[in-house]
């Protein structure tokens, strides 16, 4: 055989292999919007209602294969990566515009001391979990469940020195405990308030081993204040100290400071002397004239109501004529 | 999120922060809540579309008497106890005879929802059919002008794809692709027909699709609708900043897609060229003692260039490898 015929053979078997296969191609007029993200394909395309008319169903599913073979077309044209026996293609980021389920988070806002810190420059140190423990010879966790400072982990407990040798050391310490927990979580407490801007309470007075002077006289003035007439019927301690720096203290604009700002509040004050009509609130005024309209809008229904359907004239009639007969009785009592 | 009541145990804080927005969100999950009162056709419906989204998908099994366009409070309520932001509400009544309610809520509150009609259902179970693999990502298929043209078309599109696209993957097996959706809208009515893939040979790598049909189908007819204003819509598909590609330097593309980046490189010393070696202008003894000395104080000032050039330029290695071999010489 010549080798131009052998060519001219494999040439006609692949023409008829590929006849017997039905084509992969699709003719569309406007081109159909494809999104691989998704597996979406949105075709613009006007039906053919002749087609559509003549057999609903077999033109529906015409129509959804040519859809579907375009985007696998697409699909195909992937990169393909095997992951154990599958063959898998990476498929792009959707592009369609979708809402979102809830909002986008926000930071959390820094707390005081993380703030402080950041001023400072403060960098947070990595601890190890685990410590070494030289009496048990192993390594424990530095916080919290079989840690060094466990609270059940002592069964027995050294009387300082200096001591009551009647008090009891093991609720000392857990209550030493308890108090830095609720400190810590005032604090949170607080970080809180601060991050909502809300008004920040003040702490008062914290527990402290050694408080001083100071501190006991700030513990004497809040206790007396803590009853429900703010400490006045309180009689005076003997040599009761003078406390200062409680309460407000008046601040002072500084004296050398921008003109601008003096000039501004000099014209507030003298602006508002000689206004002659009071200032208008203006979201006051709006909810008014809201009320107003509300109010209008629904007389007009009511009456509307009343000439239309009958249900609700039926209703509403005896109504009126209840608290009129009411009105009546009393003016009949009174004479 | 900040909370003042902080949980109680670590079970309770990782249920909580499962619920939390977040920057990539998790696949929404949908409710199915039968009404007051519903047709058998309703509830076949309902059952067979939880059934298409299962595995994010919660079927209320009671009914409940609410009225989504009335009032949604109770509807609210229910997608955040189930943590569901997608809703498909089914009631029938004489008014409103086979009643469907798409919805889909932002923050667990109502965020557009469209009530529909449903004529001529055909259940799966008409379809003596193999059906498709649950938990499958369906392909959705939109043909129609009025998809793109009408406001509550191109609104009831999208929710359509947010509430059958299943859950957002990187990657999808090619002999796996198995069902069809396809909505047609014609004749003032939302056509919505299931399909399942065949793949046929078709002489080259893609294969030819064919299809059968395999139910649920059903024609939808547009009745009320509640849709989100544009500034909420808008605030609802906000793409976080984090998630947004950073735009890279001195990088560009042409028309033809072809890359072209800038790079910026220090000035050659044409002085250490290597050139051609001729005899002639071979260094003489001395010449090279002062050199080695030279040559030292340079390499020790430009460290720092050389390397960030050798990261840059394949080219610049060659010098390298020449100074090498002279200090081996030497």
């Amino acid at each position: 055989m010549d080798t131009s015929e052998i060519v001219d053979k494999v040439l006609r078997n692949a023409a008829e292999e590929e006849k017997k296969y039905k084509s992969i191609e699709v003719q569309r007029d406007v081109e159909v919007e494809i999104d691989l993200g998704n597996l979406l394909a949105c075709d613009p395309n006007a039906l053919d209602l002749k087609k559509y008319r003549v057999n609903k169903g077999d033109y529906l599913s015409s129509i959804a294969r040519d859809a579907t073979q375009l985007l696998f077309n697409q699909l195909w044209k992937l990169p393909v990566h095997r992951v154990e026996d599958a063959i898998t293609v990476k498929l792009p980021e959707p592009t369609t515009v979708l809402p979102r389920e809830k909002r986008v988070p926000k930071d959390r806002p820094a707390t005081k001391w993380e703030k402080y810190a950041k001023q400072k420059g403060i960098m947070n140190k990595k601890k190890s979990t685990k410590v070494w423990s030289e009496e048990e010879e192993k390594w424990i966790p530095r916080f919290g469940y079989k840690s060094k400072n466990d609270l059940k982990k002592d069964w027995l407990l050294e009387v300082p020195a200096n001591a009551d040798p009647m008090e009891d050391q093991f609720s000392k310490k857990k209550k030493a405990k308890q108090e830095r927990v609720a400190k810590n979580e005032l604090q949170r407490l607080r970080n809180i308030a601060r991050a909502k801007k809300r008004k920040v309470p003040g702490v008062g007075l914290t527990p402290t081993e050694k408080p001083d002077k100071t501190m006991v006289n700030k513990a004497i003035h809040l206790s007396k204040h803590s009853t429900a007439s703010i400490g006045k019927f309180e009689n005076k301690l003997p040599k009761e100290p003078l406390i200062k720096n409680l309460g407000k203290r008046r601040k002072f604009e500084p004296v050398m400071g921008s003109l601008k700002k003096e000039q501004d509040l000099q014209k507030n004050i003298l602006d508002g002397l000689s206004r002659n009509r009071p200032e208008m609130n203006v979201t006051k005024a709006v909810n008014r004239q809201i009320r107003e309209e509300q109010q209008s809008a629904a007389a007009e229904k009511r009456e509307g109501r009343k000439g239309g359907k009958g249900k609700g004239s039926r209703k509403a009639a005896p109504k009126t004529a209840g608290r009129k007969r009411t009105k009546g009785g009393a003016r009949g009592k009174k004479r | 999120m900040q909370r003042i009541v902080k949980p109680k145990n670590q079970r309770v804080k990782r249920a909580l922060e499962k619920r939390d927005p977040k920057l990539v969100e998790n696949t929404k999950t949908s409710l199915m809540i039968r009404g007051g009162h519903t047709s058998e056709k309703i509830t076949a419906l309902l059952t067979e579309l939880h059934m298409l989204r299962k595995p994010h998908s919660q079927m209320l099994k009671r009914k409940n008497i609410m009225r989504p366009f009335e009032d949604q409070t109770s509807l609210e309520f229910m997608s955040q106890k189930n943590d569901a932001s997608l809703f498909a509400f089914g009631s029938h009544s004489k008014k409103r005879p086979h009643n469907l309610v798409f919805g889909r809520m932002f923050e667990h509150h109502t965020l557009d929802m469209i009530e529909l009609g449903v004529e001529n259902f055909k259940s799966m179970h008409a379809f003596k059919t193999s059906k498709c693999t649950s938990g499958t990502k369906p392909c959705l298929m939109f043909t129609g002008e009025l998809f793109d043209s009408d406001h509550i078309h191109k609104k009831l599109k999208n929710l359509l794809i947010d509430f059958f696209r299943g859950p957002v993957v990187d990657a999808v097996r090619l002999g796996g692709m198995e069902c069809v959706l396809s909505f047609t809208a014609v004749d003032e009515k939302i056509l919505m027909r299931s399909y399942k893939v065949i793949l046929k040979k078709s002489g080259s790598r893609t294969p030819r699709v064919e299809l059968t049909e395999i139910g649920p189908s059903l024609d939808l007819v547009v009745r009320r609708t509640r849709l989100a204003t544009q500034d909420l819509f808008k605030r609802a598909s906000k793409k976080p900043k984090a998630l947004k590609a950073k735009k890279k330097k001195n990088i560009s593309h042409d028309v033809f897609k072809t890359m072209h980046g800038r790079v910026h490189m220090e000035k050659q010393d044409l002085a250490k060229l290597q050139i051609r070696k001729v005899k002639a202008l071979k260094k003489t003894k001395e010449e090279t003692k002062d050199g080695k000395t030279e040559g030292g104080k340079t390499e020790d000032g430009q460290s720092g260039v050389k390397k960030r050039r050798s990261l840059r330029s394949k080219g610049q290695t060659q010098d390298g490898q020449s100074q090498a071999k002279k200090k081996r010489k030497e």
